[in-house]
């Protein structure tokens, strides 16, 4: 099996990348491939380029997921599928997602700093979110007791279908809805016009 | 939101559930589209008690946190009432008793915000499908079986200790359990003999053992090792160690 031969042409690489993509059920990290196959990340980078613009209009997609490339369907054929197959997903608690928004804000963050926020103990729902492997431990805070350190993992981007964290939605806006409330019951002579 | 049927006296109560005190709060304030900066906490505290003593009445389990906010609102609301010094010009938002909740459901308030933006990226995550891990050990690297010696048994046999044994064992029990050496090397003999792909470390002391019985199945495997009637094995470090039968493969 070790008869690669010792130069890989555009095209070919472009079918190397497809097939690793096809096989991987992670996402695909760039750095990874060019190491594997000894060549430049550029030439790899291109490559994938090359693949997306021929998977365009495609059942298929190749998305930006977690810092890689990750081969998937489209969410428009969902419905489709499903009349086939029923693949499962996981679905959180409404607990466990607001936990999840908190650390993903706010890491690295300490259990204390999470109850403070929710007001409630969250033992159990930071077992699940490690036992899923969306959150990890990250150390300890030098403060008072050195509590654990807590942030998200590539698995949470993967859940969430995010490329990188900076792709959470922005948290300053989520609160716009309350300030325009305010701002249309109060000053709507000041805006009007 | 969650919506929680409780049966009781023949008819059905709907109950929306709340993550915590803070989450009911906020409901309270939003369902009634009070100003969350001006709260009328006489009205709030009211509705809050009612609610709380309905989960009471339903046998809910309900947190001690949310007590403690019951707490909380009592005692904002009685410094509401007491006559407030006199004020410096400005002053106001400082020495109001209701600012420090007022800051925590809003900032509480953001990430419940925040949750339901993940809410509607899972869903449109749900949507898209990729291949799962089915098997696809062939494809990864080769891997070379480490041949491990007593030494990383050994080790093998501390962590066991301490995940089974966790440092303190329950005694209840004062009678001395007969197991001896051989029982132990017979009983390994006989699972290797039903399972000749080879058995797990850990497979071996399912079930709690107790710590005589942990160390008689460890001197067991140590002999067994010596006389060459078994082999161990790692696919690769850190993972479980498979005891597998000896070269000569006769087992009686």
């Amino acid at each position: 099996m070790n008869e690669t031969p010792d130069v890989i042409s555009d095209g070919q690489l472009k079918n190397i990348v497809e097939c690793m993509l096809f096989v991987s059920p992670q996402p695909l990290i760039v750095q990874h491939v060019a190491q594997s196959l000894g060549i430049e990340e550029h030439a790899v980078e291109d490559a994938i380029h090359q693949l997306r613009l021929d998977y365009t209009g495609r059942g298929l997609q190749i998305a930006r997921i977690a810092g890689g490339y990750q081969m998937c369907t489209r969410p428009e054929y969902s419905d489709y599928i499903s009349k086939l197959l029923k693949p499962e997903r996981m679905r959180l608690s409404s607990a466990a997602l607001e936990t999840a928004a908190i650390i993903a804000y706010r890491q690295p963050i300490t259990q204390p700093e999470i109850e403070a926020i929710r007001g409630v103990n969250s033992d159990a729902v930071l077992k699940t979110l490690l036992e899923r492997g969306l959150i990890r431990q990250a150390g300890r805070k030098e403060t008072v007791g050195r509590p654990i350190l807590y942030v998200t993992t590539d698995e949470f981007l993967n859940h969430f279908g995010l490329s990188d964290l900076s792709e959470l939605p922005d948290l300053e806006d989520l609160n716009l809805l309350d300030k325009k409330d305010k701002e249309s019951g109060k000053d709507t002579s000041v805006h009007a016009g | 939101m969650p919506v929680q049927l409780v049966q009781k006296l023949g008819y059905t109560i709907k109950l929306p559930i709340f993550e915590g005190p803070l989450d009911l709060l906020l409901h309270l304030i939003r369902e009634h589209k009070l100003d969350i900066y001006d709260i009328p906490i006489v009205e709030v505290t009211d509705q809050y008690l009612h609610y709380l003593s309905l989960m009471e009445q339903l046998d809910l389990d309900i947190a001690g946190e949310f007590f403690v906010m019951a707490a909380t609102l009592l005692e904002i609301k009685s410094r509401m009432l007491l006559p407030r010094p006199p004020q410096v010009d400005g002053d106001d938002e400082e020495t109001d008793p209701r600012a420090e909740l007022v800051q925590r459901l809003l900032e509480y308030e953001r990430f419940k915000n925040a949750a339901n933006q993940l809410r509607i990226l899972e869903d449109g995550r749900s949507k898209v499908h990729w291949r799962m891990t089915d098997d696809l050990a062939t494809y990864d690297a080769p891997v070379i079986p480490l041949n491990l010696g007593a030494l990383d048994l050994l080790a093998a046999l501390q962590r066991m200790l301490d995940e089974t044994c966790g440092g303190q064992e329950e005694v209840t029990c004062l009678e001395r359990q007969k197991i001896t050496l051989r029982m132990k090397m017979s009983e390994v003999l006989r699972r290797l003999n039903e399972k000749p792909g080879g058995i797990g470390f850990k497979e071996l002391f399912f079930g709690r053992p107790s710590r005589l019985e942990i160390i008689m199945t460890f001197l067991a495997l140590l002999e067994l090792l010596r006389l060459k009637k078994i082999r161990v094995r790692q696919a690769r470090p850190f993972e479980d160690i498979a005891i597998l039968p000896g070269d000569n493969d006769i087992l009686q």
